[in-house]
Parts: structure tokens; sequence; C-alpha cells
């Protein structure tokens, strides 16, 4: 079995251990949920509710703010109880609709159209776009606006992204191991929504049984191969993805994977596509992994959009010792949370508790130009200089030297002997040249 | 010999050529500087702080001479340095008010503000209103990693036991390098004249907003500051009060009938131990006075 990769990245331990052999729960229904309106990248959803409202699960509440933008729905049945800005996972306040349920779970009507496939790719565009999917990876980029590929580029290979390189989370093996087939027939509509030939998945090695599991699947399958990749991060990255798995390189500087002719897209998001085509099914439950040494009972659970984490943790019956820190999303790349009481949202992919002592962070040190961070940066940047830049607020020569094109994956920092908060500093130097150039 | 005598003499006539080359380059080629430009870059303070808006002391006093830009952009120098360049230029020099920096937000420092979580991340404010608005409680106050401090080029800020950040009013320049600085923009330069000041910037609601301060100085937007000004010169726009420097005299009154001490006034309690004495004094008077009446009564009857 030959091993592919990219250049650069690191070798965290991965801590899958915890959740890996979980199967993945139903959880009942929580008695309260938030949807946020910002739950993806692009304009927010605009509401179709009035507090008050009787709901069903599965029910239209906001549309579509703009093309890049996606309805959202109810998640359970009940009332609305409130219109008002909620925390959201990154941290910021975002308009959101409470809705608190009449514990009944009554669903819309769905349907069961077995000949999906016979669908024209317009038809299923507007089936994925209705449902409200995006990519349930993290960044949450609306999934029918990656597959409208603008005239004159094609797209010949789709690859499903089933690499789960962040420490903790099993979210994605879980799904790769009991909903395969959803995630093929999901793949089949993606290549034919864009028309590709090739479909592929990237498995990373420390997940055999998904890799053989997979290939035994696709015997018969001649357009469709699994491409096992040595365990790395940041793998599931989509330029570090695409150069793993087909050896194309996406162009630094705002290059696109459909420059390259590609689409990635999670393998979550493959099965919320197969039922949103199938089914007509709106995305209104993700798994998520609520794990750490300090969690009771470490699980993989399908939960509904919009419970709150602290029903989570109940779930998981709680902690054992004291909190120290809540991350939304990976260890590598999520967001540090200062409430459990946030909603979750389509892009929650991990629920992850640290005690004190697992979240204490050394103090920073000088620079010793051991050159560690060049060496292992996936962009082939150098980010001691691009810090450096920043923490003088010297934002130009901070561009020169390609902040913009930073993946925020934190190598840099997870590597650095002197404990420097590379990507941190790096973080507002993306933030400070994009307000720059907005200006 | 022969050796040591050609060997100066060629140096010495190599020697000569150059100078000669040198002497005639820097005729030819000689620039004229104003010397106005010299005299002035020796009077302002160089301390390249940019509070004039050009990059440095030097290009200013180019810019002055050159363009005539105006004379009273140095803020460190203040009225002295102006007077100087009016000389130098031979005008007239129009004094503006030294400015200082105020910090419109005493929540009581880090020791005793409201913390949302332990923030543990980079020491620079820039990086704290990241998460979640911020470390404190409140969503619009200082968040005490000291952004302002480190940018203080005339060390104009301190930071005292409870972690809160004082302005010295002596050393302070107003060139705004702490304003520009400051991520959640709780810094002005006001006039070091005026007195009376909001130190709050929550737009939150009254109540929210006074919960989340750990030092009772939240505005909560109650409007009796409005109301008391005779001046039109503090008005409440989005849940917070706000004073309009152009307008306010100073006479406190609005800091006197504020509720919490989100008006801040050196003199409030100066004014207020008269106001009291004055009292006093009134009702001894008015005690004096009845008691007096009540004797006459008694002679009376």
């Amino acid at each position: 079995m030959g091993f592919k990769t990219f250049p650069g990245g690191i070798h965290p331990r991965d801590y899958k251990a915890f959740s890996k052999d979980k199967n993945i729960e139903k959880m009942p229904v929580p008695k309260k949920i938030v949807i946020s309106l910002s739950q993806h990248i692009g304009a927010p959803a605009k509401p179709v509710v009035k507090v008050g409202d009787e709901v069903l699960a599965g029910q239209k509440i906001a549309e579509a703010g703009g093309f890049v933008s996606i309805p959202m729905h109810s998640s359970i049945s009940g009332k609305v109880t409130k219109l008002d800005k909620f925390r959201h996972p990154t941290g910021t306040l975002v308009q959101g609709i409470e809705i608190t349920s009449d514990g009944e779970d009554k669903w819309i009507e769905l349907i069961d159209d077995s000949n999906y496939m016979e669908l024209t790719a317009k038809d299923m565009k507007d089936r994925i776009a209705a449902a409200g999917v995006c990519g349930m990876g993290g960044a949450g980029f609306p999934t029918h606006v990656k597959l409208s590929p603008p005239e004159g580029k094609t797209i010949d290979t789709i690859i499903l992204n089933g690499v789960e390189c962040e420490p903790y989370l099993t979210a994605d093996y879980r799904i790769m191991l009991e909903q395969a087939n959803d995630i093929l027939a999901g793949l089949k509509i993606l290549m034919k929504i864009v028309d590709a030939k090739n479909g592929v998945i990237g498995i990373e090695a420390n997940k055999p049984d998904a890799i053989k599991f997979f290939k035994n699947l696709l015997k018969n399958e001649k357009n469709i191969k699994v491409v096992s990749l040595h365990l790395k991060y940041p793998q599931g990255a989509e330029k570090q993805l695409i150069y793993a798995t087909t050896k194309r390189k996406v162009p630094n500087k705002g290059g696109l994977p459909m420059d390259v002719n590609v689409v990635v897209q999670n393998v979550g998001t493959a099965i919320a596509v197969y039922e949103a085509v199938r089914y007509k099914k709106p995305l209104v439950d993700r798994v998520i992994t609520v794990s750490g040494r300090i969690v009771k009972n470490p699980k993989n659970i399908k939960a509904r959009i919009g419970t709150f984490y602290s029903d989570l943790l109940e779930y998981c019956n709680g902690t054992t010792e004291e909190i120290g820190k809540i991350i939304s999303g990976g260890p590598m790349m999520g967001f540090a949370i200062p409430s459990l009481e946030t909603p979750m949202t389509k892009g929650s992919s991990g629920l992850l508790l640290f005690d004190k002592k697992e979240a204490y962070k050394e103090k920073e040190d000088v620079c010793l130009r051991c050159g560690h961070c060049v060496d292992i940066c996936p962009m082939n940047l150098v980010p001691s200089l691009i810090a450096h830049h920043v923490r003088n607020d010297d934002w130009d020569s901070a561009e020169k030297f390609g902040v913009m094109d930073c993946i925020k994956c934190g190598s840099c920092a997870y590597v650095c002997p002197s404990n420097i908060k590379l990507i941190q500093w790096i973080d507002i130097g993306k933030i400070k040249v994009s307000e720059n150039r907005t200006k | 010999m022969s050796i040591l005598i050609s060997s100066i003499a060629t140096l010495g006539i190599l020697g000569l050529i150059y100078g000669l080359g040198l002497a005639f380059a820097s005729k030819k080629f000689h620039v004229e500087i104003d010397p106005k430009i010299e005299k002035i870059n020796e009077i302002l303070p160089n301390a390249n702080c940019g509070a004039c808006g050009f990059p440095g002391c030097a290009a200013y006093a180019e810019a002055v001479v050159e363009k005539g830009v105006e004379i009273n952009l140095c803020a460190p120098g203040g009225t002295e340095v102006t007077k100087h360049i009016a000389e130098i230029m031979g005008m007239e020099a129009t004094t503006t008010d030294r400015k200082v920096a105020i910090i419109h937000c005493q929540s009581g420092g880090k020791n005793n503000t409201n913390f949302k979580y332990d923030y543990q991340g980079i020491e620079t404010c820039k990086a704290a209103i990241l998460i979640s608005d911020g470390p404190n409680a409140c969503n619009y106050g200082c968040v005490y990693q000291y952004d302002c401090v480190r940018a203080c080029n005339f060390d104009a800020m301190h930071i005292d036991d409870n972690g809160m950040i004082i302005v010295d009013k002596e050393k302070c320049t107003g060139c705004g390098a702490c304003a520009i600085a400051c991520p959640r923009n709780i810094i002005e330069m006001v006039s070091i004249k005026k007195r009376v000041h909001v130190l709050c910037v929550s737009e939150d609601k009254g109540a929210i907003s006074r919960k989340a301060c750990g030092n009772n100085t939240a505005c909560i937007a109650c409007s009796l500051c409005v109301k008391a000004c005779k001046f039109d010169a503090i008005h409440v726009i989005d849940n917070l009060a706000r004073i309009d420097y152009e307008k306010c005299v100073n006479c406190g009154m609005c800091a006197d009938v504020c509720p919490t001490s989100a008006i801040f006034d050196p003199l409030k309690e100066v004014r207020a131990q008269k106001k009291a004495a004055a009292k006093a004094k009134a009702e001894a008077m008015k005690k004096k006075i009845a008691e007096q009446k009540a004797d006459e009564n008694k002679e009376e009857k």
C-alpha cells in the first residue's frame, strides 16, 4: 500500500482512541435549540418566521440571503421563542432563532425518489441549495456554489475528504464505516452535477479499516478510487489534499481548486448531498465528536443542528474534572469558546474539553532562528518572518511575505521550540491586511 | 631611497587629483538647502512620533518650509516649538490648546474588572478582542493587554497596582499614538482644559452594562445628565452619554446628577462638600432663627 502525501506538515499525537470505537449515537431531541443565521461563509440567511410561530422539524425558517448563502431549517418541532443575537462558536454575536421543542419531533413530509440519478444536474443542484447544504468540514462554504464553476472552467475530479487529520476528532471516521454506501451515492451525485469523470476518496493511514472497507466496496467501480495517505497534519486542508491525491498544485495568491479542475468535499457533506437529492431532506443534523481526557463518556453523537454544547456534554455524562478550556472543532484549528451555552452549527465537527493543566500555555521565548517553522509550513511560507512583521505593524511586508496564503493550520506554532504563538500573530496579520485591502 | 620618493610622489599626486575632482564636484553639483529647514529640524523634539502626519521630524520641517504646511502641528513640542517655528518663518504663532489622552473606560483595572474567561493568548489587545468580543464581561471596554502603553513614546502611560492605565498629563504630548494603537477606540485626544469626561464606552443597555462593569462606572443611559446640562453639550446616543467638547464649559452639572460614576469631574467631591457645608450652615441658621422666634414668643407671653 503506497502512501501519498504533500511536502511539509507535522505529526501530532492523534488522541483518537477516546472515541474511535464508539458507534454513532442518536441524541434525543433537546428541549431548546438556537439556529444561527450565519453558519456558513457568505451572506447571513434572512428569517421567515416570527416569534410564536409553530414549526416542524425540517421546515424552512430562514431563506438564503444571496447566491453565496444557504437557507436554514428548524431541526426540531416546536415554537419559535426568540429572535435575538446569540454567541456563535467562532466567538462573535450573530443573529439566531431560538426554538423550544414540543417534545413530539414532528417532521415535514419527506419523499423517497429512488430514480434520483435520472434527475438533471440543475435539479440536483436546486435540491442541494434548498436543503441548505454547506461544507461540513469546518469552513462551511455553500455546496451549491462550489458546484457551480464559472464558465470556461471544467471539473474532472471530485475529491472526498475523509482525512480527518485533526487530533481527537472521529466523526468522519465513524460515518465512513457506518454510512459508506450513502457517501458513495453522494459522491456519484456530485460527479454527475459537475460532469466529473473521476472520484477520489482520500483517507489517512491511521484508519486502515476504513481504507480496506472502501477498497472492497469499490472493487467494481472503475472511476472511483481510494487513495491512502500518509499520517500527517494538515493533510485534510484543501490544497494539501489536492496535491497529495492528484499531484496538482493550486496556485498561491488566491488560487482555487477549480483552477486545477478539482472540487473537494467532506465525506459528511456527501451524505448531506445524498439525503438532499434523494429524500429532499434538509441539513438538520450532523455527527459531532465530544471528546477529551476529562470527558466521562467520549462519544460520536448524531445531534440536531442548534443543540447547545452543554446538552451534548450532559449526554456524555459530563466531565470528571474542572473544565479549563472548551474548544469547538479540532484542537489545531478549532475555536476556544468561553461558555458551553453555545449552539452547534453545520460546521461543528467536535467539542473538546481540557482541564487546566492540558490547556496550560508556556511563556513565549525569543526566536532561535532554528527554521523548524519554515521546514514544516505546508504553504512554503516563512512564518517567523511574517509574525515578526505583524508584531511591528508592518502590514506591507507581511503581505509581501505571503500572509494571505497562510491556511492557519497552526503547524508553525506547534513545532516552535520557543513557544512563540506564531499562528496567533499571523492570524492578526491576515485580518489587518484584508481590512486594509477593503478600505 | 628612490623607491620612497617615487611612492610618496605617486600617492601625493593621486591625492591631489582626487581632491581637485571632489572640490570641483562639490561646487558643480551643489544642492541649495534652505537653512530654515535645518533650523526648524533642530527645534523639533526629534521624537519622530508622527503626530503631525509626516514620517518623522525632518519631513515635517521640510513640509513647513517648502509646502507651507501649518506650523502648529507638532503636538509634543506644543506652543513653545510653534513659537520658535513662527520666529524662523517670520509668521505669527497661532496657539492651540494642548491635548492629552483620555481613556474612556475606568472599569477598575485588570484586578477589578469582571472577566468572561481567562485570556491566555498573545499579549496584544488586537488579539484579545477577537475571542468572543474580548475577555472582559463588557463588550466595549478596555481589555487590559496594554497596546497603548507600549505605543507611548513619551513614558506618559503607566499601569497602576490594580492593572489600570494611568495617563501622566504632564508627560502626555497628545501625539495620539495610543489612540491609534487601541483596537476598541476608547482613547480620545481632548484639550487639557476640559475637565469633565464620560468614562464609559458601553453601548449595551443599562442593566447589561452595569452588570458587566466591575467598578460601577457604567453609563446606564438614564439621561439625567442631558436634562441637567444647560449648554446642550451632552447627549445620549446608542445607550451612551457623549459630551460635545466644543460646547462643554466644565460646569460639572452632569457629573453631579450621574447616579453611577460614569461622568467624571475631579471637582465633583469638592463641590459636594461645599454644597453640604452650605446646607449645614443654612440649616443652622434656620434653627437659630426658629429658636430666636420661640424666645420672642415666650417673652411676649
